[in-house]
């Protein structure tokens, strides 16, 4: 997986003088080498792996004697057709249609969320460090307590219906099924992109706002016109990665709702239920179409917005320093 | 640092702040009201735990006593999170400092390949990279070890690791350590007293955001894991049971989460502050 | 994913051998494995340290137990893994440690529906008869350590579903004894104003199958009959599922009943909201502990009611069984067969109220007195079904959750939920 050998001696740090950009592929095999080394053996092995385990399908008779018979047959495609035919087609595309309503939903909102809380954070005002604190509790709260605290905030008789007043079965099938994950989700997440996008704002300099205030700019003109696009590359990664989390999404409606609830069932969650079952090959085929998926969205995400995050890193790099060498002159006071 | 908006509009300054406050409010009660729920669910007596009124009626700390009995360990496990966690925060921002300065700063050929493997590996349910890599920590004697749990909460934590710094370190301008380098800083000098002070915002909340991952994780350490005094705290808090059967015991559970949630809260302050900090050294006044 | 061995390894060539003599056997028409088992004995060798693999010790009582083991046997220390308190999160944990054939648990706790998957998986070793006297287990219980007639565990605790019902507001009432039929239920309900009639567990989770197959037993059906075969598309299996299904149509069951679990089911019992529930042992000592319970001292327990007399429970409970891939099996066997004396499992009833599989038990005074329940626990028991063994009983108990659910809700009638079912466990269980 690594594109680069690495050089064995740290040396190559300190000499690797370079005025900057020639010549640096040594020094980024070096840098970029435990990064690769670390994704390849936990998570690149595996994935390959479960690209080879889908080719196979575990046999699931019995021998004469009633026990299992061994070993595991090579299928091809076979997984993979079986996916998209009869009952499992219904039920894959009702668990795609989901997953990918899931993901619109929460990501819009965990964003419109994400960015005002951010907002939020960065006010000044008494008691700041108590909101701060605040809006990172939902994120700080293990999955594993947060799915538990929801599932018995949603109950039949639980607080949520008594303060509706009304008497809504949350975990029936239903779209109400899919309302309590989306909360439940929304709550957990947003302040993710809340603390990427502070980190953001923090990086944005004073005397832009200033000199925007001069021009005569209200604070709507400069939220749309500096706030945001300066956060931009930091709001684009965490809406990437929140993609990615819930396009994978399982523990959450697993919890809350429950098993095999086709309201809210998504892929992950099938691709578990035929590895519980111990149907392995499809089970890896559901999680390689599940992995393409997932790579054309963050695909077409970084093609369509993401000029900031990936590609044309020159352009980028330059267009960068050179919308700083507005700022310049703070930057450097910094280094004095 | 006082809002970039607040000091803008000269027509109601007063209406402003009315709206800013109330919004502030309202993302606060939104945060937190659930948040109560579990607090105020942890402090009811464990007969009461089926309760919806507001407030615990009488009072009780037995949940509380119940997570710290004598044979559930968790304040073991509550180390073993912090080990893990601690190790896991301190080895990203490590590694991967490293890679995104090369693919920030450096120039060369398969850059955006780099980028799209590191993200790729966020892109696989991560469940089924169980099965595999229980397989080989048992092949390598890897069970019941920190490593275990620590390399693959690593490794999840890396890509978002890498693309935030990366993004953070593009966003510097270039000629500040081009400045330094022809003033004889080294590369690595440049790099640590330059670029790290003034992406600190982008590193603290990386660390933040690996400390939460890696001390929320779960089923890498329940799998990788079968002996009590290496199990952390996660892992712990899904074994707690009622004294009978099917009796599940809420309120311990969200005691637990409490207690779990708490010390994760000042450690994301102190680096919130830290944040700032890192920027008012910056001099941005 | 999980990568299984292409070659089949040579241990279970061993296990192939016993499985080609039992057949034989039945080939000679005695059915009897008492052989075939004794063989098995011998394999079960090697002495020195073991794990036991389960959930949460609740009570802490199992670690005791294994103390007290410990300190009489130094040199084959028994260390207690704990697993999370989800079932399906043990048996996960279970199945990775088999796929991954490691050795890091002995004895395994399982539950009494996974028997037959780890058996035929040969996850698991086949048991001597011998070591243990089993007619002085609860008969079914014992049932549900069997495979193909092979021992593969040994029954330690077990469970089934019970009626629990409103001494006083029958009492008020003026009825003298609860209801031994559906129809005499209907009727006490009509009497008895301002609460529900009758809930049970019918959110879909493993709950439905045992409440559905309740349902079907208690009106003389079966979902698969004494040969194996699913026989569930019968008038007798409608009648039983019509009578959730018309329960819930005219209320005589509460809508919110399709979300209970076990612990929402007690919660409604708890507040006075239901006259009728079909609950397991476990709610009867927190359900008489003052505190937000309210009805302390005002209920009992019944054996389900039935169509036409006393409905027939589903068997609930755990077994102990060994490892295929552990070392020093002699040691296991010993450890179990200590863990299932008399005096392990009576200490394990008082510790944590979890019912014994011997029967001698249920007799005992003592325990009567502390557990005023018992004697109407064991008729229930020695009158309780399994669920269908199957070895792919993920699958099976899927089928069911999923027709019963529609059925329940109404998007199936119960006729079409039934066809269908038999339609699905056709094709799951192999005969």
């Amino acid at each position: 997986m690594t594109t680069t050998t690495a050089e064995p001696e740290t040396g190559s740090v300190r000499r690797g003088s370079g005025r900057d950009v020639q010549g640096s592929g040594r020094l980024a095999g070096l840098l970029l080498s435990p990064t690769l080394l670390v994704l390849a053996l936990v998570v690149g092995y595996p994935i390959i792996k479960a690209l080879h385990d889908s080719l196979y399908q575990r046999s699931q008779g019995l021998d004469a004697q009633g026990f299992v018979v061994q070993g595991d047959r090579f299928v091809g495609l076979k997984n993979y057709l079986d996916i998209f035919s009869g009952d499992s087609s219904s039920m894959f595309w009702n668990a795609f249609w989901n997953t990918t309503f899931f993901t619109v939903t929460t990501v819009v909102i965990e964003t419109v969320l994400g960015v005002t809380m951010a907002l939020v954070m960065h006010q000044a005002f008494r008691g700041r460090g108590l909101v701060r604190a605040s809006i990172l509790v939902p994120w700080a709260i293990p999955t594993v307590v947060s799915g538990l605290l929801w599932r018995w905030i949603f109950q039949a008789d639980g607080v949520a219906n008594a303060l509706i007043g009304t008497q809504v079965l949350w975990t029936t099938e239903g779209f109400h099924a899919k309302v309590a994950v989306i909360i439940a989700d929304t709550w957990k997440t947003a302040p993710f992109v809340g603390l990427l996008v502070l980190a953001g704002l923090q990086t944005i300099p004073r005397d832009v706002y200033e000199a925007a205030r001069v021009d005569g700019a209200g604070a709507q003109q400069q939220f749309w016109r500096i706030t945001l696009p300066m956060v931009k590359p930091v709001l684009l990664i965490a809406v990437l990665f929140r993609l990615l989390d819930v396009l994978r999404m399982f523990d959450l409606p697993y919890v809350l709702i429950g098993e095999r609830k086709q309201s809210v069932e998504t892929l992950t969650m099938l691709a578990l239920d035929e590895a519980n079952n111990l149907r392995y090959g499809p089970a890896a085929a559901y999680a390689t179409i599940l992995f393409v998926y997932v790579a054309l969205v963050a695909y077409a995400f970084v093609k369509l917005l993401g000029t900031d995050v990936i590609g044309q890193m020159r352009q980028q790099g330059k267009a960068t320093s050179k919308r700083k060498k507005n700022t310049a002159p703070v930057r450097q006071e910094v280094t004095a | 640092m006082t809002a970039p908006s607040a000091p803008v509009a000269r027509r109601s300054v007063s209406m402003r702040r009315v709206f800013t406050y109330v919004g502030i409010a309202v993302v606060a009660l939104y945060c937190l009201v659930p948040f109560y729920w579990m607090v105020v669910s942890a402090f009811r007596r464990p007969q009461d735990q089926f309760d919806n009124a507001p407030l615990p009626s009488p009072w009780s700390i037995k949940n509380f006593t119940a997570v710290f009995k004598p044979g559930v360990g968790f304040q073991r496990a509550l180390l073993n999170s912090l080990i893990v966690a601690g190790t896991t925060t301190i080895l990203v921002l490590l590694v991967g400092t490293f890679t995104a300065y090369a693919l920030a700063r450096l120039d060369f050929r398969f850059k955006n390949a780099v980028l799209g493997i590191t993200i790729a590996t966020s892109m696989f349910p991560g469940v089924s990279l169980i099965i595999p890599l229980l397989k080989l920590f048992t092949n390598i004697g890897w069970i019941n070890t920190y490593q275990a749990m620590i390399l693959p909460s690593l490794s999840f934590v890396l890509p978002l690791a890498v693309w935030n710094l990366t993004t953070f370190f593009r966003q510097l301008p270039f000629e500040l350590e081009q400045a330094a380098m022809v003033d004889g800083c080294t590369r690595g000098e440049a790099f640590r007293k330059i670029i790290i002070p003034l992406a600190a915002p982008g590193v603290f909340t990386t660390a933040i955001i690996a400390f939460i991952a890696a001390w929320n994780e779960f089923i890498i350490a329940l799998s990788m894991v079968n002996k009590k005094e290496m199990q952390t705290a996660t892992v712990s808090i899904s074994k707690f049971t009622g004294a009978y059967g099917f009796d599940q015991p809420f309120g311990t559970q969200m005691a637990a989460g409490v207690i779990v949630t708490v010390p994760l809260v000042v450690v994301v302050l102190i680096f919130q502050r830290r944040i700032i900090a890192g920027l008012t050294a910056g001099g941005v006044k | 994913m999980a990568g299984i061995s292409r070659t089949v390894p040579a241990w279970s060539r061993g296990a192939i051998a016993i499985g080609a003599m039992a057949v034989v056997l039945a080939a000679c028409g005695s059915g009897k494995t008492g052989s075939g088992s004794g063989d098995a004995a011998g394999r079960l060798s090697g002495r020195g340290p073991i794990t036991l693999a389960q959930g949460k010790d609740t009570s802490g009582n199992v670690q005791n137990q294994v103390n007290t083991w410990n300190s009489r046997h130094p040199k084959e220390q028994v260390r207690l893994i704990e697993l999370p308190e989800d079932a399906d999160a043990q048996r996960q944990q279970m199945v990775q440690n088999a796929q991954t054939k490691s050795d890091a648990y002995t004895v395994l706790n399982l539950d009494v529906v996974w028997t037959s998957e780890f058996a035929a998986n040969r996850w698991i070793t086949p048991l001597p008869k011998a070591q243990f006297d089993l007619s002085k287990f609860l008969p079914p219980t014992v049932q549900t350590a069997t495979y193909r007639d092979q021992l593969y565990a040994a029954p330690w605790k077990t469970d089934a579903g019970l009626l629990y019902y409103r001494t006083d507001l029958l009492k008020k009432a003026g009825i003298s004894a609860p209801p031994k039929t559906w129809d005499e239920m209907k009727t006490d309900c009509g009497k008895v104003k301002g609460v529900n009639c009758y809930a049970g567990q019918f959110d879909k989770y493993e709950g439905l199958t045992c409440n559905f197959s309740e349902a079907v037993d208690s009106a003389g059906g079966v979902v698969v009959d004494d040969q194996g075969k699913p026989d569930v598309n019968t008038p007798q299996a409608k009648q039983g599922l019509d009578f959730l299904v018309q329960g819930f149509k005219s209320g005589l069951i509460p809508k919110e009943a399709i979300t209970y679990q076990e612990e929402p089911a007690r919660r409604a019992f708890e507040k006075g909201n239901l006259l009728f529930l079909r609950q397991w042992p476990y709610q009867w000592a927190l359900s008489n502990k003052p505190g937000s319970s309210k009805v302390v001292g005002k209920f009992d327990v019944a054996p389900l009611p039935g169509l036409g007399g006393p409905g027939a429970p589903t068997l609930g409970g755990h077994n102990l069984a060994i490892s295929a891939f552990a070392k020093n099996k002699a040691t296991a066997l010993d450890f179990i067969s200590f863990l299932t004396s008399e005096n392990t499992e009576r200490a394990n009833l008082l510790a944590s109220s979890e019912a014994p599989t011997l029967a001698s038990l249920y007799g005992d005074p003592e325990l009567r007195k502390k557990f005023p329940y018992l004697p109407v626990l064991k008729a229930s028991l020695l009158n309780a079904k399994p669920r269908p063994k199957a070895v792919r009983y993920g699958d099976v108990t899927a089928a069911i959750q999923e027709d019963a659910y529609a059925a329940l809700t109404g998007k199936m009638t119960s006729d079409q939920a039934l066809a269908d079912l038999q339609n699905k466990l056709g094709q799951l269980i192999q005969p």
